[in-house]
């Protein structure tokens, strides 16, 4: 066995410290689930072992990867978790509280630990340490923080030095270790690091082994090792304890251990291993507190317990970069574009000669579109990742309103892209302050009017045909139509008192509406649901609102289930075929069977079954030249975005297809009107039309007429 | 032949971590995520030493420890516990357990082989 070639080169300390963090990052949100469902007055065993455990494998790998102040939080928060969990302490609502705060320092001192410019106030941390060390103790509050760390130095702490004592033997035991390491205390804190067992080597096989002739102690102190040494020299023989200067972790390859004499025959009486030198822990049960009632209640419902609860049944999984499954599920796009291509060039062989090769081909088509579903759901997590952080936001939000709430939350297993979901969560963490700020009424309102004290808030995630639909919904008090409608006059909104109630709702994501009187720390800037919409139309989704006055308000939202494939109708304009988004397309018509009408100044309006809806022409939109300018050529497309209907002139209906969405953005520049690119089985590239701005654009040069 | 060694810890990181040590001393290393999978795994192959975190979903340490002394290939093979527990009752009842030696975390790599290369050379 060759010593120097340990943490040889595939020993890569980032890639330990990413393990690190994405494991932190998954005990502090379990931890976090946990923390908010339990219920002081009756939390088990179990939830309270998980929490315990998630604070202790933070701080084991905190401690090992030498990061101090996140050793020190953890350290504190396991001392008094572990107190609640053996039962010497009650579980208050308070301790709770301080958890949670904990969790969320963590998280930042995790963010500054990766270095992505965080910055952690150190104060902060102090405070919460002692914040956590009152529960203990209420006379802590006054302590100087430094005592708990002592006893577990971290790597890089307080430097430290290890000492090995031993061969033990019966003029040289565990008694006489023990009365050294006694002296030593004046030098620094001193922990047994290692310490065999006797009786385990008494069975036998092993009793000739070294090790467990020696105990090792860590001694955390600013002496160096010379002047240890010296002060030893005077306590025992010297040739008996060695004081080592712990390697680095990063430069471990240090010189190999001097051989340790053959021992003699162990001394078991004496042999008093395994006891600490330090004292025993003297598990003083705290007096009950008595359980001081928060002002607002919030309970926290889920239909389904949250995922990451349930550690440990990661055996079967990797961890693999997002970059390497995007690569992966870009060469499957790559495959698919090529697949469609070579169906196209051999359609037109002869079916009787190339029989063996269509054959082939046909497999090949079934194959690629089972390998692309395959990688597809790679990217795939389900919406609890998402759904996971409402409980913490509901809860906040409603003490500071001085609202009581239940959430509900269901469909948590239903499978969304990734991407999506990261970039979901802020749209909905809107939604829902909204629903807890404007929606929802104080409770003794709600009582007034014969509803119940606490308001529900539900959080539902279902499919929909090809899409993913997730709500947000409220029992409050509804959206107030007059109030949005005399707001939007006064903004100057072009709006009239005949708009229906779909077209009003549509009002309050415009820039800077907001109808709320007071501004509240929670909302109510009117910033936010323009911002809540563009950012879900950037996303290929929509968001529809349904109210009814004291009854609650619906929004929900309807996404693609993936960023990178869309289905789409591709239409043909002139030469050119574009893809129009599938979810958005209502119907199809021939022109011929209604009349197109012009309105002088304002373009063209189509009647379809009694409603008048403005007509584009998509070749109008891009500038270029159509077939169907005539009258009476072409389809009407007819579309719904932005809280109505619009017709789409185009020149034939070429098919509906899944295609492959390319960025035009990272490949050439964004170009208005169009949200993307995709290429064609026969290898030539349409855009994929952004429909939204297309009838945003028509709607600025055409009035609508009711 | 190598030895090989069980290392079971719920945390990958540490997992690793004590893999790639180990392994760079010229040991075979075997990896569970808990006390469960840790007996599963010494089940299946018999290892030389088993090195074993205390607090774990599922199984904890000295719960395996309990477990493997009751296997008759498993009565002697040198179990060490690797834990950032350091209280003096908890080295009690790991002693009563079956452990062979206590080390507390955050370790050192050279310690770490220097303690594993005295116990199964």
């Amino acid at each position: 066995m060759s010593n120097d070639s340990i943490l040889g080169c595939d020993f890569d300390m980032t890639e330990l410290h990413g393990l690190f963090f994405d494991e932190a990052t998954e005990h502090l949100d379990a931890m976090e689930a946990l923390l908010l469902g339990i219920d002081p007055a009756t939390a088990d065993e179990e939830q309270l072992n998980a929490i315990f455990r998630a604070a202790h494998s933070i701080k084991g790998g905190a401690a090992t990867f030498g990061f101090k102040d996140i050793t020190e939080l953890t350290h504190e928060m396991e001392t008094v978790f572990d107190r609640v969990r053996k039962g010497h302490m009650p579980l208050s609502t308070e301790l709770v509280d301080a958890f949670l705060a904990s969790g969320d320092m963590l998280k930042s001192m995790l963010s500054a630990t990766k270095g992505d410019g965080t910055a952690v106030d150190t104060t902060e941390v102090t405070a919460l340490c002692v914040r956590l060390r009152v529960f203990l103790d209420p006379a802590a509050a006054n302590a100087p923080p430094a005592q708990a760390v002592a006893t577990v130095p971290a790597a890089n702490a307080k430097p430290f030095l290890e000492l090995v004592f031993g061969p033990l033997d019966k003029t040289f035991n565990a008694a006489s270790v023990d009365s050294v390491v006694a002296d030593l205390k004046d030098f620094g804190a001193v922990e047994e690091i290692f310490a065999p067992s006797p009786e385990a080597s008494a069975k036998g096989g092993h009793r000739k082994k070294k090790a467990l002739l020696e105990r090792r102690f860590r001694i955390a102190t600013e002496v160096s090792a010379a002047d240890l040494s010296d002060a030893i020299a005077f306590m025992a023989d010297p040739e008996r304890v060695k004081v080592v200067i712990p390697p680095a972790a990063a430069e471990a390859i240090a010189a190999p251990t001097a051989p340790v004499a053959e021992p003699t025959a162990p001394d078991d009486s004496s042999f008093g291993l395994f006891v600490d030198s330090a004292t025993l822990p003297v598990n003083q049960p705290q007096p009950a507190e008595a359980k001081k009632s928060v002002g607002k209640v919030v309970e926290i419902k889920s239909a389904a317990k949250p995922a990451a609860v349930q550690g440990g049944a990661d055996a079967t999984s990797i961890r693999v970069s997002v970059e390497k499954v995007d690569q992966l599920i870009n060469l499957v796009g790559e495959l698919v574009i090529t697949q469609a291509m070579l169906a196209q060039t051999a359609s037109k062989a002869d079916p009787v000669l190339y029989e063996s090769l269509l054959n082939g081909l046909a497999t090949l088509e079934g194959n690629t579109r089972e390998l692309q579903e395959a990688s597809m759901s790679i990217r795939m997590m389900p919406m609890s990742v998402a759904f996971s952080r409402f409980p913490r936001v509901v809860r906040d939000v409603a003490a500071k309103l001085g609202k009581e709430v239940d959430l509900i939350t269901s469909g948590e297993g239903t499978e969304l892209d990734k991407g999506l979901i990261e970039r979901i969560v802020d749209p909905l963490t809107h939604l829902v302050r909204n629903s807890l700020d404007h929606g929802l009424e104080m409770p003794d309102d709600r009582v007034a009017k014969g509803k119940t004290r606490k308001g529900t808030i539900t959080l539902r995630a279902y499919h929909q045909g090809g899409a993913i639909v997730i709500e947000v919904s409220d029992d409050g008090r509804g959206l107030h139509r007059s109030k949005i409608l005399s707001k939007a006059k006064e903004r100057g909104l072009n709006v009239s008192d005949a708009m229906s109630d779909s077209e009003v709702w549509q009002l309050i994501f415009e820039a800077g509406f907001s109808t709320a009187e007071v501004v509240t720390d929670v909302s109510g800037r009117g910033v936010g649901m323009d911002v809540v919409r563009r950012n879900i139309q950037a996303l290929g989704g929509r968001v529809e609102i349904h109210s009814t006055t004291d009854v609650g308000t619906r929004i929900s939202i309807k996404l693609p289930l993936t960023l990178a494939i869309l289905d789409g109708m591709s239409v043909r304009v002139g030469k050119e075929v574009f893809i129009l988004p599938l979810s958005y397309i209502c119907e199809s018509l021939l022109p011929a069977d209604i009349k197109l009408r012009t309105i002088v100044g304002r373009g063209q309006v189509i009647s379809v079954r009694g409603e008048y809806l403005p007509v584009i022409s998509l070749a109008d939109a891009f500038g270029m030249r159509g077939q169907a300018e005539k009258q009476g050529q072409g389809i009407i497309v007819i579309l719904e975005a932005e809280g109505g209907k619009t017709a789409v002139l185009v020149d034939e209906l070429v098919g509906q297809h899944q295609v492959v969405i390319k960025s035009l953005e990272t490949n050439y520049r964004k170009v208005p009107g169009i949200s993307g690119a995709t290429i064609m089985g026969d290898g030539r590239v349409a855009m994929i039309v952004d429909v939204a701005h297309v009838v945003s654009l028509a709607n600025s040069r055409v009035e609508k007429v009711a | 032949m190598a030895k090989t060694i069980l290392a079971v810890d719920d945390s990958a990181s540490i997992r690793k971590m004590v893999n790639f040590t180990l392994k760079g001393a010229g040991y075979n290393v075997v990896e569970a995520v808990d006390g469960q999978d840790g007996l599963e795994r010494a089940k299946a192959q018999n290892v030389n030493l088993v090195l074993t975190d205390q607090n774990m979903p599922r199984m904890d340490g000295l719960t395996l420890i309990r477990a493997l002394r009751n296997m008759p290939n498993y009565k002697n093979v040198p179990i060490l516990v690797l834990t950032t527990e350091s209280s003096a009752e908890m080295k009690v009842q790991g002693r009563a357990a079956g452990a062979t030696g206590w080390m507390v975390k955050p370790f050192a790599p050279q310690g770490l082989v220097d303690i594993v290369k005295k116990v199964i050379g």
